[in-house]
């Protein structure tokens, strides 16, 4: 890495010492030409003035497309008109290089292996012997560290004005806690009765506003199984009134929303009840509680326990885990 | 260079056997009565169903379970669910769409050509329909439905399967179809039946209106407004890294070795 | 006239003797020398396409109705950033191909870029004395990713909403530092703050592009520096001297029909083909997601690596240390990365060649080294294939989870295999010049002898 300096230094410095030192192999031809006289193509310059007039034609077909009225498909005469216009163009200009311009091989030396170690020497010592006043190096060098180091430390610290980035309490944070109703998209109460098998909903908590449905924590996916099939771990019994499930709808993968249920019309021949997430196909068991069957998540969907009080469906605690992609305070469990 | 050419033909090679070995269609052809004039409709359907349904979904649909599954017509392996209540609608979607009859028992059923004449299909709709009743045949009307609310609709409910314009995908354990094809009466029959793994949408959660508006959504989607041009399939970035690599970086290179010395061996 | 303006500048800057320089800069000639050209004319279609569009576009999360001439989206909430872009499709004349093209244009400068790195790296154009080159060249590649990434991220439709809860998961997965670096970059847990848009938006049409022009142009003062490589075809091509074009008047004229062909073919896919539209996706919201979302096809390497992993987080009792997105978002592109950056070094230490080299090698020509690239280019196909693992079940048939587990094996099965056949191959057209040469020298001899007799 120590290199790296002294090499952008090396190249400038030999690039820019190249530019006076001048001589290319160019040999002048007996006439005085630097570059040779080549014979006429008079029909390949009809050419090139038939197509840039062209061109020309379709540059200007563009300004008709874009000042008429009316007309359908404009996007698509648009692009074949510049399309077209740059086509001629390029032919054109393949033309050109390929029969109006004297065809000329030079030769040239590569710079030397190595580079200019004189210059190289040169530079190294310009730099060394402009230090012989100093006396203290290394305490010179330590101060002009910690100075640089202060100053950056000091530019680099309004970063953390860009977020939260020390508190990284909001990540664990949900708006669901025990007794918050749960709502559809249009805000009208889920009531458990209208809760039906064999399909799934999307719930959010009541009166949240648009902004707060967008939050990770707040969309729910809702479910729900007959009371039998379940298999929760003993401690959710309860979580499941009537067979109804809520899990958060964000994937624990990488935070898409989990926006599939299957659920067989048949179960005998056919998969089991699954939500499935479509970015990556991580694919939960709603019987267990949000299991992981396949795909690449590592956590299981998060729970949400439920009570139906008076019907409606309403949050019976916080989730089972915390919500969305995994980080490093992601618990798979609630710690409570 | 030319060894990876020679292995991805070998692998498109061996992925095409495996699909053209996936995709056998029934081989299984319709067991008729010696004669169908002179049956009365329902009779009609009683023998059809006799014949071509009733290995799977068991004597007057009663469906067959696991530890009874039989061998029936063509040795099709019998298991298949009750056809109790479920009417004229679901049997009228599944014969139209050519979902049924299956192959095998535990494939997912896909649309095929449909085996039944009209005739036929009339037929057995009555009788399924006359067993134990269900719903109707249903009749939305799209047009008083509006865009707007089948997009939302839509979005919520079905795009996280069918796609956003409705091009079909893929949910683990299964291939979930493109709606292109799909009727207006097709459409409204599965979001009521839920087909396969399909989750079932009763009128309390997406109510007639809504339907409409979904269906109206849904034949919106068959003819998207491309006005960009060719739509190349409408599910975004696959087609288009085809397209990328396949056409402009094909016709680039084309241009460079136009420009630019070849090879001179 | 001529002469007096050449006069003028020279007077004032003493430019004349660079600018001859410059005129006859000779360029030795072959097509594959001209893909890092279409790379660039991309780019400038690109930077010209943007300038137009940052014109229309409004970098805002604030929600809005749509009210215009599209009717499924009618009364939909939305943010004025997708309203303003579904305008530059719908209403703005001329929006819809500019839109288009640049983001065929972006497509397509991936795809170029990726293709001269390929050609760069199987002739060992690489070697000592062009190292840094190298490095500036893979450093763009990586930056163009993240460029295209940011700009059909902020446009805020279903998909562009669906690939950043994907970089956020990703962000978030980083071990110790994930979640913090995820609230510093989005201003607020997911969805984010406000202002995330206007980082996203700086972020793609100013501090991006400036630092890709900027190594574009250090990237073409190292090459001319030290001067292009060339393959030797012919005795006047020697590791000393170059042979070749100059750029005045011979390079000039392809270079720019190059230029203007590349513009012909990403605006004819700009007004004919149509990319992205955001139209038929709708608005983003966090609950929503559509079947068959994929990024932008050069990042579709990232999204096989994702779903490729088996699921499981690396966890100490309760504690995440390693959530599972890091091994594809993260730490299989950094893989990626660092072997391409380190690649010349690594060469150097496994040949033992240090030598300065103007000359470039056919593949053949070093069988372990074009073996190794095939293999591993292979590598990242197959994860890349992985990738669009749904879309082919739906064309195909094929099983997904079938599918996932065949590419998991291939992974690993793959790379070896292209590797064991690569090296062979090489090996055996080696062997088949050497056989032609030698029959060569003997007919000659034969010849030589029926001559003298």
């Amino acid at each position: 890495m120590s290199r790296l300096p002294k090499w952008l230094i090396a190249l400038l410095t030999l690039a820019l010492w190249r530019r006076g030192k001048a001589e290319g192999s160019e040999q002048e031809d007996g006439d005085g030409r630097i570059v040779p006289e080549g014979s006429a193509d008079r029909r390949a310059e009809s050419w090139v003035i038939a197509l840039l007039f062209a061109a020309a034609l379709c540059a200007a077909g563009f300004v008709v497309v874009y000042a008429a009225d009316g007309l359908g498909n404009r996007t698509q005469l648009f692009g074949i008109a510049l399309a077209v216009c740059f086509a001629l163009i390029a032919v054109a200009l393949i033309i050109v290089a390929r029969h109006l311009i004297v065809t000329e091989h030079l030769e040239e030396d590569y710079p030397e292996p190595g580079g200019d170690p004189e210059e190289q020497e040169a530079v190294a010592e310009v730099i060394r012997e402009s230090g012989s006043r100093f006396t203290r190096k290394k305490l010179l060098l330590a101060a002009g560290g910690t100075a640089a180091g202060a100053v950056s430390a000091a530019a680099a610290a309004p970063v953390l004005s860009l977020g939260p980035l020390l508190d990284t309490s909001r990540l664990q944070e949900t708006p669901w806690h025990r007794g918050r109703g749960l709502v559809d998209d249009s805000g009208r109460a889920l009531l458990a009765d209208d809760i039906e098998t064999e399909t799934f909903y999307t719930a959010y908590p009541e009166g949240a506003t648009e902004e707060e449905k967008d939050q990770i924590g707040a969309p729910l996916v809702v479910v729900r199984l007959d009371p039998s099939a379940l298999r929760l771990p003993p401690e959710r019994a309860r979580w499941a009134p009537g067979g109804i499930l809520a899990f958060s709808k964000i994937c624990t993968h990488a935070s898409c929303a989990v926006a599939l249920y299957r659920k067989p019309l048949y179960a005998p021949t056919e998969p089991r009840p699954a939500l499935v997430c479509p970015c990556h196909y991580s694919t939960f068991d709603p019987a267990t509680g949000g299991q992981v069957i396949f795909g690449p998540a590592g956590r299981p969907l998060p729970q949400l326990p439920l009570t139906v009080d008076g019907g409606l469906l309403r949050a019976g605690g916080p989730f089972s885990a915390g919500v969305g992609p995994g980080w490093w305070g992601v618990r798979r469990k609630r710690s409570i | 260079m030319r060894a990876r050419v020679y292995t991805l033909v070998a692998l498109l090679a061996a992925s095409l056997v495996l699909v053209s070995l996936a995709r056998g269609q029934s081989p299984v052809g319709i067991v008729r009565p010696a004669s169908e004039r002179g049956l009365g409709l329902r009779e009609l359907g009683s023998q059809l169903f006799a014949g071509n349904c009733s290995t799977c979904h068991g004597i007057a649909g009663r469906g067959v379970y696991p530890p009874n599954a039989q061998q029936g017509t063509g040795n099709v392996r019998g298991l298949g669910p009750p056809l109790v209540g479920v009417g004229a609608q679901a049997t009228d979607f599944y014969l139209r769409t050519g979902y049924m009859p299956l192959e095998r028992a535990d494939e997912q059923p896909s649309r095929h050509r449909v085996l039944f004449t009209e005739h036929e299909i009339r037929a057995l709709v009555a009788y399924v329909a006359s067993l134990h009743g269900g719903p109707p045949i249903p009749h939305p009307v799209p047009s008083a439905g509006r865009l707007s609310e089948g997009l939302q609709v839509f979005t919520q409910n079905c795009a996280g399967c069918h796609q956003v314009v409705a091009q079909g995908g893929v949910v683990t354990g299964a291939k979930v179809p493109s709606l292109t094809p799909a009727t207006t009466t097709q459409i409204a029959e599965a979001v009521r039946i839920g087909p396969y793994l399909m989750p079932q949408f009763s009128a309390k959660q997406i109510s007639p209106r809504e339907l409409d508006s979904l269906i109206a959504y849904v034949k919106r989607s068959q003819h998207p407004d491309d006005r960009g041009g060719w739509g190349i399939g409408n599910i975004g970035p696959v087609p288009e890294g085809m397209v990328t690599w396949l056409i402009a970086a094909v016709a680039l290179v084309a241009t460079c070795m136009a420009i630019g010395e070849r090879a001179k061996r | 006239m001529l002469r007096k303006a050449v006069t003028f500048l020279d007077e004032r800057s003493g430019a004349a003797p660079l600018l001859k320089k410059g005129l006859r800069y000779v360029f030795p000639d072959h097509w594959s020398f001209l893909l890092g050209e279409v790379a660039l004319y991309a780019f400038i279609v690109l930077v010209g396409t943007g300038i137009y569009l940052t014109l229309f576009f409004e970098p805002s999360l604030a929600k809005t109705t749509y009210h215009g001439v599209y009717a499924p989206l009618q009364g939909a909430r939305m943010s004025e950033a997708y309203r303003s872009v579904v305008d530059i499709s719908f209403t703005h004349k001329a929006g819809l191909v500019i839109r288009q093209t640049h983001h065929w244009a972006a497509n397509v400068f991936v795809a170029a870029i990726v293709m001269h790195v390929m050609r760069i790296f199987f002739t060992g154009a690489f070697r000592r004395p062009r190292e840094l080159t190298w490095l500036v060249g893979v450093v763009m590649l990586f930056a163009a990713l993240l460029e295209g990434y940011l700009g059909y991220s902020m446009v805020d439709d279903l998909l562009s909403g669906m690939g950043l809860a994907i970089g956020y998961g990703v962000a978030t997965s980083i071990p110790f530092i994930g979640g913090n670096a995820a609230l510093g970059i989005w201003g607020a847990p997911y969805p984010g703050a406000h202002t995330f848009e206007s980082r996203l938006y700086i972020a793609h049409v100013l501090i991006f592009p400036v630092i890709i022009g900027g190594l574009i142009g250090l990237h073409l003062a190292l090459v001319a520096a030290r001067h292009h490589t060339q393959f030797k075809t012919s005795a006047k091509q020697t590791e000393r001297r170059l042979h070749g074009v100059p750029s005045f008047p011979g390079q000039l004229p392809r270079s720019l029909g190059l230029l203007f062909a590349v513009a012909a073919v990403l605006f004819a896919l700009g007004g004919l083909v149509q990319i992205n539209p955001i139209w038929q996706w709708g608005p983003y919201k966090t609950a929503l997601a559509t079947n068959g979302a994929q990024p932008d096809w050069y990042l579709g390497w990232l999204i096989g690596a994702l779903r490729l992993m088996p699921g499981f987080d690396v966890t100490v009792g309760s504690y995440t240390v390693v959530p599972n997105p890091f091994w594809g978002g993260i730490l299989f592109p950094t893989i990626v990365l660092v072997a391409l950056l380190f690649w010349p070094w690594v060469e150097k230490r496994l040949t033992g060649d240090r030598a300065w080299h103007n000359l470039l090698d056919r593949p053949r020509d070093s069988p372990r080294r074009t073996a190794f690239g095939v293999a591993f280019f292979f590598w990242v196909v197959i994860v890349f294939a992985a990738g669009t693992l749904d879309r082919s079940t739906v064309f195909f048939g094929l099983s997904y989870n079938l599918q996932v587990w065949i590419f998991r094996g291939l992974v690993f099965v793959g790379p070896p295999v292209v590797y064991v056949i690569t090296r062979r191959f090489c090996v055996a057209l080696q062997r088949a010049e050497e056989v032609e040469a030698v029959r060569e020298a003997a007919e000659a001899e034969v010849e030589a002898a029926a001559v003298t007799s």
